[in-house]
């Protein structure tokens, strides 16, 4: 960081978006195979991959997913600040649908669903998309800045996920159920592949078709993407739509995860973290500039240093000042401002020149 | 006819509180008493100093999403001061008040200084100030410090044997008060106001921009300090865990006392009568007694969501 800063490197930082968020991880990564020597060990145990990597890909996955969707809404100079409360509300909807009872038949014990398990899915992911719709809805079309149009699901989300949950944890008994948050294909996570699915969707309709640029018009300056003939309005609810989506399945994730939908906490402080992984994937809050893989990254970073901070057995509280400390950094780096004076202190401005 | 138009989102938030005092009144026996009234403030002190501060904040065109934090982070320095290390109060409240001050400094300094996104930049401050907190003690302190109790614990009776409130909520009044003086009587409100309306305006105008909006943030971490002593008289404890969501209570008590979010447009008390409005909500809910508490979070979605329709109405008039 101190002599290290010079501008060579940070014009490289300016060419590879992808440099800092790569090297962050590699460090945490590092560290942590320091200080636990069994970090990397891969084992093979009940027909799955087992060992502390696949842990952070499979925590990682539900913030990743949210990551993805915030990336867009931010990239379009938005930010969803609900979409803890889209995942409770979604957690809610699917536990309560899921329920399950063990009923015995012919001597043979079964699980039981109250409705069927596709159903209570689409209809949580229905709700999600909806929260999602309706929080484009006030952005895009009543014209309320996003800070505050998400505040007030974030605010009433909360209190809709307790109403439907009755304040209480509603826990789910529905094997079937599980495998989404815990189960695993081809030795890896299932909740990875989800996460991954999506990630590859959003990278092709960014990559292979016009909807990257037009974000990207839209987060560099909106009135003039509008002028231009893209349909920013439209653009901007489906992206908000779609970030509630993707909370609706780091919801499900969760839920299905710790078998049961808790409205007060499910997703606490998640959009804090989604918007943390999203800034140190290098996507700029001030839109335009985004980037999928860096969020995926972020998102990585900030489940490897949670892990690593249990792990080390230091006390978890100190997670945040951790946290809080990374978003200084990042935040700083981000700001041509700052990195104006910082090459003002280490290098000295040549001889002659006019300071 | 303009100076009634600048009142509007005032006379509805008023409006709206006495329409809801006078549903309770009618509603439930018991509520249209002074007491009950004296109770919103007493128990909503904490919220009272906390959003005057914010209303600079969003006066300015700002946000701060900090305060929640530091007012657990005051509860548990002060906690810690007077319970463990047994400090005097007249010691311990001042530092506390100036570290929460230099906190929000500190922040309006990254905002000002780099050009930081104020949002970012609080919701680092808020992640920091809960950290300190669990970095001093992870449990709940509570205060049985005598002198500690006897001031929270006292009572004032507005006449004799009439309702009574307490130090909080007169230090309350003082605040906003001494805010509404500040906002409409000073330079620093003007220049408030100014860089609200237009920043780049502001700087033209040759008003000191820099200073004042630093200022904000530190008027504003000085308030969730108070806030979180008034707080501590309150809950006669410190601990981290205070406050969760505080920030949110204060910005839409801010939302519905009418001023505008983006800045410029608004009064200091309004938001007495939106945290009133706010703590009129969870007296209904708990009259009525049949509504579960997170009945109160859906109400307040809903009247935020009203308020900010509201807003964007009377802006487009305004602009049209």
């Amino acid at each position: 960081m101190s002599t290290a800063t010079t501008p060579s490197l940070l014009t490289r930082v300016q060419t590879h978006h992808l440099l800092w968020p790569v090297v962050t991880l590699v460090l945490i990564l590092m560290v942590n195979a320091s200080l636990n020597p069994g970090f990397w060990m891969l084992q093979w145990r009940d027909g799955h991959l087992y060992g502390s990597v696949i842990d952070i890909l499979n925590r990682a996955a539900p913030l990743m997913l949210v990551s993805l969707g915030m990336t867009l809404v931010i990239a379009t100079r938005g930010i969803d600040i609900s979409v803890g409360a889209t995942v409770a509300i979604s957690a809610a909807v699917a536990a309560l649908m899921v329920g399950g009872k063990l009923v015995i038949t012919d001597g043979v014990a079964q699980h039981i669903s109250r409705f069927p398990m596709w159903l209570a899915i689409v209809c949580a992911l229905l709700t999600a998309l909806a929260c999602g719709l309706w929080n484009g809805v006030l952005v895009a079309k009543i014209g309320l800045q996003p800070i505050i149009a998400t505040l007030i699901l974030m605010v009433a989300g909360r209190g809709v996920a307790q109403l439907l949950t009755d304040g209480q944890i509603v826990t789910v008994y529905y094997p079937p159920y599980f495998y989404i948050g815990s189960g695993y294909l081809w030795g890896l996570p299932f909740a990875l592949f989800i996460a991954g699915f999506v990630y590859l969707l959003m990278h092709l309709a960014v990559t292979r078709t016009a909807l990257g640029l037009f974000i990207q018009a839209i987060g560099i300056n909106p009135a003039a993407a509008r002028v231009a003939g893209v349909r920013e309005r439209l653009i901007s609810i489906c992206v908000y739509a779609f970030c509630g989506l993707t909370a609706g399945i780091a919801g499900l994730i969760i839920s299905s995860n710790v078998k049961s939908a808790d409205g007060n906490n499910a997703g606490n402080l998640l959009e804090l973290d989604a918007i943390l992984a999203v800034t140190l994937g290098g996507t700029l809050l001030t839109g335009g500039r985004f980037s999928l893989a860096g969020s995926m990254i972020g998102a990585l970073i900030i489940q490897t240093l949670t892990s690593t901070i249990y792990s080390i057995g230091v006390p978890p509280e100190i997670n945040l000042v951790v946290k809080a400390a990374v978003v200084f950094v990042v935040m700083l780096m981000q700001s041509a401002e700052f990195r104006r004076a910082v090459r003002g202190w280490v290098v000295r401005p040549a001889a002659g020149s006019q300071a | 006819m303009k100076l009634q138009r600048k009142y509007i989102p005032l006379a509805a938030t008023v409006s709206l509180f006495a329409a809801m005092s006078v549903f309770g009144g009618v509603s439930y026996t018991g509520f249209f008493s002074a007491q009950v009234f004296l109770n919103l403030l007493i128990d909503n002190a904490f919220l009272v100093i906390v959003a005057v501060g914010m209303t600079f904040v969003i006066l300015s065109g700002g946000i701060d999403l900090s305060v929640g934090s530091v007012v657990a982070l005051s509860t548990i320095v002060l906690a810690k001061l007077v319970q463990h290390l047994h400090w005097d109060l007249m010691v311990a409240i001042p530092l506390v008040l100036c570290m929460g001050t230099l906190f929000g400094a500190f922040m309006g300094w990254l905002i000002q200084r780099f050009r930081l996104q104020p949002f970012i930049v609080t919701l680092a401050g808020m992640f920091l100030a809960r950290g300190l907190c669990y970095l001093i003690s992870i449990d709940s302190i509570s205060i049985t410090d005598e002198a500690y109790t006897v001031l929270a614990q006292t009572r004032i009776h507005l006449w004799p044997e009439g309702p009574m409130v307490s130090i909080s909520a007169v230090l309350a009044l003082v605040v906003l008060a001494a805010a509404v003086f500040i906002a409409h009587g000073t330079q620093f409100g003007r220049t408030v106001y100014a860089i609200g309306g237009s920043e780049h305006s502001a700087v033209l105008m040759g008003l000191p921009v820099v200073h004042t909006n630093v200022a904000v943030y530190a008027l504003s971490g000085f308030c969730a300090a108070l806030g979180g002593v008034v707080f501590t008289f309150y809950m006669l404890s410190g601990y981290g865990l205070h406050a969760v969501g505080l920030e949110l209570d204060a910005i839409a008590a801010v939302v519905i006392g009418g001023t505008l979010l983006s800045g410029g447009v608004g009064y200091v008390a309004g938001t007495l009568f939106g945290v009133l409005t706010l703590g009129i909500i969870q007296t209904l809910i708990m009259f009525d007694g049949s509504l579960s508490s997170w009945w109160t979070r859906i109400v307040i979605g809903a009247l935020l969501f009203i308020f900010c329709l509201l807003q964007r109405v009377f802006e487009a008039r305004r602009d049209g």
